[in-house]
């Protein structure tokens, strides 16, 4: 059986150009399965617009605790317990600030505490235009796990790669250096990180860099918006090579790519000939070489 | 004049406005850091506090001279290995598999564990006690016209951002006006940064994925009750779904930027708008209306 290989794509900093990178590649690999990994906010079904849900699966995350008021005897144990401040003085659960630790139910003298587990949200395996799958999920507003829906969401995507012999899975991450990136990044082969020549940006780079390097994963790094702030984009390549991390390239500002995603298309389709068009395919040139010595 | 402006922004005085979005990188930070500015260019007393623990920002534009610097710690177990049987009653209640055991050794993920305190409650040995473990930390400074600065960071490696921020907000300044940088996304960081917001600033633009993830983020928001308006950024051309949207759920909008390269090279070179290109002074101001407005809403439920 082939190995199947992983690449994610991440930024530290939001609304850098991941998901526009992840919709533009995904039709350039051939042989893959996608991942949307950004289960908070995810984007990658606005371009790739799947053809047909194949399955719709339920997530359930952690516990919640519930007091029921027959059996409350007020004793305030629960209260006591609870490091969250998530039970009132009328001893009712605030879901939101409830972390489903179950202290108070496993402590609870009478038994009042009901903690089962909830629905948090949903993840989807998809059929996409060229026939390739797609996961992608949603997890509820507000909900906590999203880590652990991450890691759903990839199980899955596996396995469909390994029915379907494909050996190469496309991953577009959620942004941040937390719980979710953590999970969509463990265990992958390659991280792409997507960046802009702004002190933000790079401010942010410079941690998910780190994280990469944490959980000893290679990374590579793409600029895009490069021609905004061309100071900052030497400043990176030259990090790249202290760092000696792969330099991908550099993504001119393009406003077709706005416009494209306005019309749920990726820039190679939209616009093939822009010079935008034209980076992301050296970009995917480069990659191919990266991920057969990774 | 200046003065009845000045009288005005009483209101917000001891007000906690939260900036949010769903969607990174829509402008929440240089909204927030920008209002900030103005709030104390007119002489209010102000506060930015920047919850965004896995990522800030904020420092880079507003500048503060850090003054102090703590770390943000987490409850973290201590097993006795003298006094474990390993009988295995800890794991088998660990909501967060932070605690694994094995037939001769019980073993802790400390990267796991939320801190809650129940190993050390029912270990039927007391082989559990609680210590501490450093997951990140908070500086606190002054930032260009005097503005009260705090952020907090997040240690590279640590999952967990809820108590980093919870030690931010536990630095709040009476009687200022608070404004609160929140992270992106939809879920539990977002919702610990705006669960005590008295309104919440929503961050858009005016994008397919902008729009998707606004909704998102303005449901969470709906579900703790809180006012909720929306500051459209980097408008171009019409987008007549996020319009219909924002009428159909009574969100206001309280405040247009357009798309304008120079902002974005104003951002690129860590420059504040309102500085650097005084002509969106006014719309600052708007803004700063328009959430009075908002509040006043709150008052008077």
């Amino acid at each position: 059986m082939t190995h199947i290989k992983e690449m994610v794509i991440v930024s530290g900093k939001g609304g850098t150009g991941k998901t526009s990178l992840a919709g533009a590649l995904s039709s350039l690999f051939r042989n893959k399965v996608i991942a949307d990994c950004d289960v908070d906010a995810a984007n990658l079904h606005l371009i790739l617009q799947p053809e047909e849900v194949l399955r719709t699966k339920e997530f359930t995350g952690g516990k919640k605790a519930k007091i029921d008021p027959e059996h409350c005897t007020k004793c305030g144990t629960c209260r006591e317990v609870c490091r969250y401040d998530a039970i009132s003085e009328d001893f009712t659960i605030d879901p939101f600030s409830c972390e489903g630790c179950g202290a108070c139910f496993f402590l609870c003298p009478t038994k009042a505490v009901d903690f089962s587990p909830r629905l948090a949200g949903y993840y989807y395996v998809c059929n996409t235009i060229d026939n390739g799958r797609f996961v992608f999920a949603e997890l509820l507003p507000g909900e906590d796990n999203s880590g652990k829906l991450v890691a759903a969401v990839r199980n899955d995507a596996r396995e469909e790669a390994m029915k379907a012999g494909v050996n190469f899975i496309l991953i577009d991450g959620p942004p941040g250096i937390g719980c979710p990136v953590i999970s969509s990044i463990t265990g992958t082969h390659l991280a792409v990180v997507v960046t802009e020549p702004t002190p933000a940006s790079i401010h942010d780079l410079k941690r998910i860099i780190e994280l990469a390097h944490h959980f000893q994963i290679k990374a590579a790094v793409v600029v895009n918006k490069s021609d905004i702030n061309p100071g900052y984009t030497s400043e990176i390549k030259q990090y790249c090579t202290e760092k000696d991390l792969f330099f991908l390239g550099e993504i001119p500002y393009e406003t077709a790519i706005t416009k494209a995603q306005k019309e749920a298309k990726t820039i190679l389709d939209f616009a093939p000939e822009c010079s935008a068009s034209g980076a992301v395919r050296e970009i995917y040139t480069k990659l191919q070489h990266i991920l057969e010595e990774t | 004049m200046r003065r009845s402006h000045g009288e005005g922004l009483k209101v917000l005085r001891d007000m906690n406005i939260a900036f949010a979005s769903g969607k990174g990188g829509t402008g929440k930070t240089t909204v927030a850091v920008n209002l900030a500015y103005f709030l104390a260019y007119s002489q209010q007393q102000v506060q930015y506090l920047d919850c965004d623990v896995e990522e800030p920002n904020g420092h880079i534009f507003l500048k503060p001279e850090i003054h102090t610097r703590t770390p943000a710690m987490v409850m973290a177990p201590v097993i006795d290995r003298d006094k474990c049987t390993h009988c295995g009653e800890c794991s088998k209640k660990c909501q967060f598999n932070a605690l694994v055991t094995l037939p001769s050794n019980t073993l802790l993920f400390p990267e796991l564990c939320h801190g809650c305190g129940l190993c050390v409650r029912i270990c039927p040995e007391g082989a559990i006690s609680e210590g501490v473990r450093e997951i990140g930390f908070i500086e606190k400074g002054k930032a260009i016209r005097n503005i009260d600065f705090i952020h907090g960071i997040l240690n590279i490696g640590e999952p967990m951002a809820g108590p980093v921020i919870r030690e931010v907000k536990r630095r709040y300044q009476k009687e200022y006006i608070r404004i609160i940088d929140a992270p992106p996304g939809a879920s539990c960081p977002v919702v610990k940064t705006i669960a005590d917001a008295d309104a919440v600033v929503m961050v858009t633009e005016s994008t397919p994925f902008g729009f998707h993830d606004l909704q998102i983020a303005v449901s969470v928001a709906q579900n703790l009750g809180k006012p909720i308006g929306v500051v459209i950024n980097r408008q171009n051309g019409e987008f007549p779904s996020l319009i219909t949207y924002l009428l159909k759920n009574d969100l206001p909008v309280l405040m247009v930027v357009p798309e304008d390269i120079e902002i974005a090279r104003c951002y690129s070179r860590g420059e504040l708008i309102i500085k650097t290109l005084p002509l969106y002074i006014d719309q600052f101001m708007e803004l700063v209306v328009n959430i009075r407005r908002l509040l006043g809403k709150t008052k008077c439920r």
